[in-house]
Order: structure tokens, then C-alpha cells, then sequence
């Protein structure tokens, strides 16, 4: 088995690296899709060159050698992978399943909760008002899907601002965006490299959810405002207001909107114009996924090569 | 809010009640009152009801407790608070919500209109919003 078993272990650092510059640019549907799918890609190719791994190891122990008849110094030869590292993989291999079974309990109970309390909720409307003072506005997955949002909430907003909020809460149940991410976090739960990619599809739903709400608005604007003045409701209030913030302009902006948290970072979206397809990047993620999961292959074939010449050899 | 003395004994010939069981009399006078209540007024319904003859500070403490507790909702009315019960569908909202939360990646499948946000995010969602606003247009 040659080298490339490793290729796709270090595709999804690439990948982790370039998740939050390709959801700040791609068009936030098209990055969903993207994103998603390079997590489940990637989670799989690294499963696989875990096993690959793996197996490569077991058939090395003597047991499994005289059992399958492998010639070992053929396999010890031919197999550039230490010992060492088999039995790592192996390790990883089981934490990975360990983990991914942890994410799938937990997701599948709070989806099993969400589709409860939607169920229990007053049969007809898909707003569900509750009275209270807290500020609070969400979407609960069910059949039908809510949309929770609190009556301080409706007061402060006004009709406008009701719309857009109400629109980009539909957009997240109608676009199943909670599907995404679970997919997505499952993923990462496989790989953990791939954290900051799941991460960033939580982000790109929440844009998309947001584009949806400019379309049916037809004002990003108001978008842009309506979720700034939801978001400094709960905001602490500055204790007091610094003189030298006052005065920075757009430029010293967009170099903290790097390390911006995703508020500010959909406001500023939101001001800008909207995004366009982007070819070239869409080519590069296009190509990454094709290195791991040719490597993957490759390597595959090479074990099985591997192990079919170690046999005759025996 | 308090202006007379604390007077925690109940009166003469009035037995004892474990604190509990005062604060269940307080949330049933305020939701069988139906609009928000002061504590003066929860004070004089207690009466009323010839249950307990308590200080107006024994009702303010029970009413802060429940307040703090999350089960009433406070409004200002002149100089004093007036407190209504939370709702079983509000306090279900916030509940809900902690409860699919838990876990942030691993349990969220809710989607909120927007996440919590830090004191520098703050800072800068103002300076997007208020560079916006000094656009003309």
C-alpha cells in the first residue's frame, strides 16, 4: 500500500482551512450544498483510509497471515505503513464510531424532541406567539414545522421587521436547513479535522435563511437591521461607550469582521451586494474532494494488490 | 418598594406554613387575578381569601423569590412592580429552547434568528448598523 493512504487524512486540514473564506463567498445555497457534502466526502474517504490502514495491519499479525495464507515478509516489504501507525488507525478508527454513534443519539433524541413539542403545539398556525418577556425566535423542526417566537419580540419589531424575521425562520424550516448541519456535525464527528467546516455549514444555513428573507422582502437592508436589533436586544449593553470605536471606519472594519462572531458577519453580508456563483473556487473544492477520494482508491487497490501478491508469494 | 418594617410573624393564632406552600398561595392569587398585581394588592387578595394576614415585606420577599425563580414576570407600574404568572407556554419557549440546545453541536436542531452575541461583536454590529445608517438614502 503506497503513501497515499495518508492523502486523505490531511485533506479535510485543506478543507477546515478553507470553510469559512468559501461561506463568506459562495452564494449561501450553493455553499450549504458544498460544504455538506465535502464533510460527508471527506469524513468517508478518511473512514476508509483509517480501515484501509487498519487491515493493513491486522494482515500482518501472524495469526491472520498464516490464516489468509500471506507471505509476510512480502507484506512487510510492500507496505510502507509502520505497525504503529495500523494500530493508531485502528484506535482512531473506533473513537471515530464511538463519537459518530454519541452525535446520532444525540441529534436523532433532540430532532424525536423538537417534532414532539411541534406536535403538542396548537394545531393550525405555524407562529406559535408565547407571551413573555424574553426575546426569543426560533424554528422547531416538526410535521408541521414551528416557527416560535416570542410576544416582546412582535412588539418591538414592526410589520416590516416581522416579516423578515418570520421569513427567514420559514426559509430554515421549508429548506430543512436542520437536516444540513445534522448531516454535517456527523461528519465532523467522524473526522474532527472537520469541525470547522461543519461549523461553517451552520453558518451558511443561517445565510441562506437570511437571502431567502431579502427575496421575499425584497430588502436586505431590512434584513440587515431587523437582525441587528434583535441581536442587541439580548445583547449586555456597553457599559460605556468608547471614544476611539466611535470613529473606525469601513477599513478597520472588514479587518475585525475576520474574527467576527456570525451576527456581524450576516449584517455585513447583508449590506454588500449579493453573491454571486463563484467557478473557480466551486473548482478547487471540486478538486480536493478528488485528490482524497482518489487517493483512498488508489491506496485500496494497492493494499488488495498488495495482499493478492503476498498470497501467491506464501 | 418596602416601606413598612418587616413584620415575618403571620399574626396571632394563624399557624405556621412551610415557605412553599406560601409562595403556591402567591402564584394562585395572581393567576386567578388575571391582570398584573402588586404586591399590596396580592396582600389584600391573600386577606381576602382569609388565609394569611402577611406583611407587605413577607409578600415582596415571595414575590422577588418567584420573580427570581423565573415564574412571574414583573412590570413597573408608578414606584412599585406589578407581577403576573409566566405563562406555561413562555416558560415552555425558554425551556424548549435550553433543552435543544444542549450540547451546542451535537443536540442543536433548532435554528434561532440569531445567536448570542459577545461584547465585541456588539460593538461592531453597531458600527455596521450605524455606518448604515449615516448613509444617505
Amino acid at each position: 500500500m503506497s503513501a497515499l493512504v495518508y492523502l486523505p487524512l490531511l485533506v479535510p486540514v485543506l478543507a477546515a482551512a478553507a470553510a469559512r473564506p468559501l461561506a463568506a463567498r459562495l452564494e449561501p445555497r450553493l455553499a450549504t450544498w458544498l460544504l455538506t457534502a465535502t464533510t460527508v466526502a471527506l469524513a468517508a474517504f478518511s473512514t476508509a483510509a483509517l480501515a484501509l490502514m487498519t487491515a493493513s495491519a491486522l494482515a500482518r499479525s501472524p495469526l491472520l497471515a498464516a490464516l489468509g495464507d500471506y507471505s509476510q515478509p512480502v507484506l512487510r516489504r510492500g507496505d510502507p505503513v509502520p505497525a504503529l501507525a495500523g494500530m493508531a488507525a485502528a484506535l482512531l478508527l473506533t473513537a471515530a464510531a464511538v463519537a459518530v454513534a454519541v452525535v446520532i443519539r444525540a441529534r436523532a433524541r433532540a430532532l424525536a424532541e423538537s417534532y414532539r413539542r411541534a406536535a403538542s403545539m396548537a394545531p393550525g398556525g405555524r407562529v406559535v406567539v408565547v407571551p413573555g418577556h424574553s426575546i426569543e425566535a426560533y424554528a422547531l423542526p416538526g410535521s408541521p414545522g414551528r416557527i416560535v417566537v416570542s410576544g416582546r419580540l412582535l412588539d418591538v419589531l414592526n410589520d416590516r421587521g416581522r416579516a423578515a424575521l418570520l421569513a427567514h425562520e420559514h426559509a430554515h424550516l421549508a429548506g430543512r436547513h436542520h437536516l444540513f448541519t445534522s448531516v454535517a456535525h456527523l461528519a465532523a464527528a467522524a473526522n474532527p479535522l472537520l469541525l470547522p467546516v461543519a461549523r461553517a455549514v451552520d453558518y451558511t444555513v443561517e445565510r441562506w435563511a437570511d437571502e431567502r428573507a431579502a427575496a421575499i422582502t425584497g430588502d436586505r437592508r431590512l434584513v440587515a437591521s431587523t437582525i441587528g436589533q434583535v441581536a442587541l436586544l439580548t445583547a449586555p449593553r456597553p457599559a460605556r461607550p468608547r471614544a476611539t470605536l466611535a470613529i473606525t471606519g469601513a477599513r478597520g472594519l472588514s479587518v475585525s469582521l475576520a474574527w467576527a462572531g456570525p451576527v456581524p458577519r450576516r449584517v455585513a453580508a447583508l449590506l454588500a451586494p449579493p453573491p454571486r456563483r463563484q467557478l473557480t473556487l466551486l473548482a478547487i473544492v471540486a478538486i480536493l474532494i478528488l485528490t482524497a477520494g482518489a487517493s483512498a482508491v488508489e491506496a485500496a487497490r494497492d493494499l488488495h494488490a498488495l495482499l493478492e501478491f503476498a498470497q501467491t508469494a506464501g | 418598594m418596602s416601606d413598612e418594617e418587616p413584620a415575618r410573624d403571620t399574626g396571632p393564632g394563624t399557624p405556621r406554613r412551610p415557605p412553599g406552600a406560601l409562595e403556591a398561595e402567591v402564584m394562585d392569587v395572581l393567576r386567578a387575578a388575571g391582570a398584573p398585581l402588586s404586591p399590596g394588592q396580592v396582600r389584600e387578595r391573600l386577606a381576602a381569601r382569609q388565609l394569611e394576614e402577611l406583611s407587605y415585606s413577607t409578600v415582596v420577599t415571595i414575590v422577588s423569590r418567584l420573580h427570581a425563580k423565573g415564574l412571574l414576570e414583573r412590570e413597573r407600574t408608578g414606584r412599585a412592580f406589578a407581577y403576573r404568572p409566566v405563562d406555561d407556554a413562555s416558560l415552555a419557549a425558554s425551556q424548549m429552547r435550553q433543552a435543544l440546545q444542549a450540547g451546542t453541536d451535537h443536540g442543536a436542531v433548532l435554528s434561532r434568528f440569531v445567536s448570542g452575541l459577545s461584547g465585541r461583536d456588539a460593538r461592531l454590529l453597531r458600527q455596521l448598523l450605524g455606518e448604515d445608517e449615516d448613509q444617505p438614502g
